[in-house]
């Protein structure tokens, strides 16, 4: 059955998008088939960070009007033969994206592929709630940090209140994606712990993602971070991520930190 | 030297907790208010309906400010009205 998943955070700069694409392609990698829709109109970037950038020919908003049909604007990612891109349109005013125009284009999508994930810009404003607006299920992208856990707490609000599931009386599964999480800057208490996080805004973990060199490696050279160094800790929690969400239970790994000389020395413990 | 050691020697405490704390006091009241109507708005637009019926006056100089304190909250209406608005009263009557 095929599923709608929202990645959202309200608050930009957090890694949605670097999460819609390790996503995406880490559920690709077991072997689902999947699209990823960015929902960014006029600030596209999921075709960069998926290297897709020079083959973008139709975008949404496209579809969404008519001038083109889904198969024209599907692009097939050339790394994984399951994994499709649905790139935003550039330059397009926002206000194209129609509720009706865009539940068409998600019913179509839910037809052909097992998962949709949805990209949502920044903010609250259409984009945003036209991403959420079909999901069955949401990722609320979350750093450690009080902006941004105040915005994921607006944006599960929404979630449960603008989104075409809570308007029905049902629910969008929820799940948090902690990202950029720095072990030891969390250990001497200059970072909200998880499970202050947790608590706050009280919705389920689905991963932790460590801060890491290999996140900017990937988007610069037009990668998934789950394809680009899979070895890696960000890629390794993503795919964690991603068999949880496919229902696997899969223990979650808390990044550990790389204690510094002084610190070990002085055998101090975390706060 | 690290900053956990600098954080030891000076008795810095650690910031996570002051972060943790306020969130809970600001979500707490954030989801109270949601769905609400804008509490600031209405109360700048009556103010403002209600000294317009007697004096002039710019609505951009009509500033409503809400200062939230632990035990009570302050309202303050800073409402700019011109100084030769009495001279004018008195020219027309």
């Amino acid at each position: 059955m095929s599923k709608v998943l929202v990645v959202t955070s309200g608050k930009g700069g957090v890694g949605k998008t670097t999460t819609t694409a390790a996503l995406g392609a880490a559920l690709a990698q077991r072997g689902d088939k999947v699209v990823v829709v960015d929902f960014d109109v006029g600030l596209r970037n999921l075709d960069l960070v998926m290297g897709a950038e020079r083959r973008v020919v139709f975008d949404l908003i496209n579809v969404v009007q008519g001038v083109a049909k889904l198969p024209q604007a599907l692009i097939r990612d050339k790394r994984l033969e399951n994994l499709w891109l649905l790139p935003a349109s550039q330059t397009r005013d926002k206000d194209a994206l129609t509720e009706e125009g865009v539940g068409k284009v998600i019913d179509d999508l839910r037809g052909r592929f097992d998962w949709v994930i949805c990209d949502s810009p920044a903010g609250i404003e259409r984009g945003a709630s036209m991403a959420m607006r079909f999901a069955d299920e949401a990722v609320i992208v979350t750093n450690p940090e009080v902006s941004s856990v105040r915005d994921s707490d607006r944006i599960i609000g929404m979630l449960d209140s603008k989104t075409v599931r809570a308007e029905k009386g049902e629910r969008v599964e929820k799940h948090i994606l902690i990202t950029r999480y720095d072990a030891s800057r969390a250990a001497r208490g200059e970072m909200l712990t998880i499970d202050d996080i947790l608590e706050i805004l009280a919705t389920p973990l689905l991963g932790i993602i460590p801060e890491s060199q290999d996140v900017l490696k990937a988007s610069n050279v037009g990668t998934p971070v789950t394809l680009s160094n899979a070895d890696g800790a960000p890629a390794r929690a993503y795919m964690d991520a991603a068999r949880r969400l496919c229902g696997d239970t899969v223990p979650m790994q808390v990044p550990a930190e790389r204690k510094r000389f002084m610190d070990r020395l002085l055998r101090r413990r975390a706060a | 030297m690290s900053m956990g050691l600098l954080r030891l020697l000076r008795g810095k405490k650690a910031s996570a907790p002051v972060a943790r704390e306020r969130l809970q006091i600001l979500l707490a009241h954030e989801r109270g208010m949601r769905g609400q109507p804008d509490l600031l708005g209405v109360l700048r637009e009556e103010i403002l309906a209600v000294v317009s019926k007697h004096v002039t006056l710019d609505p951009t100089k009509v500033i409503v400010r809400l200062e939230r304190g632990d035990e009570v909250s302050t309202l303050e209406v800073d409402i700019e009205v011109p100084n030769d608005i009495e001279r004018k009263k008195a020219a027309v009557a």
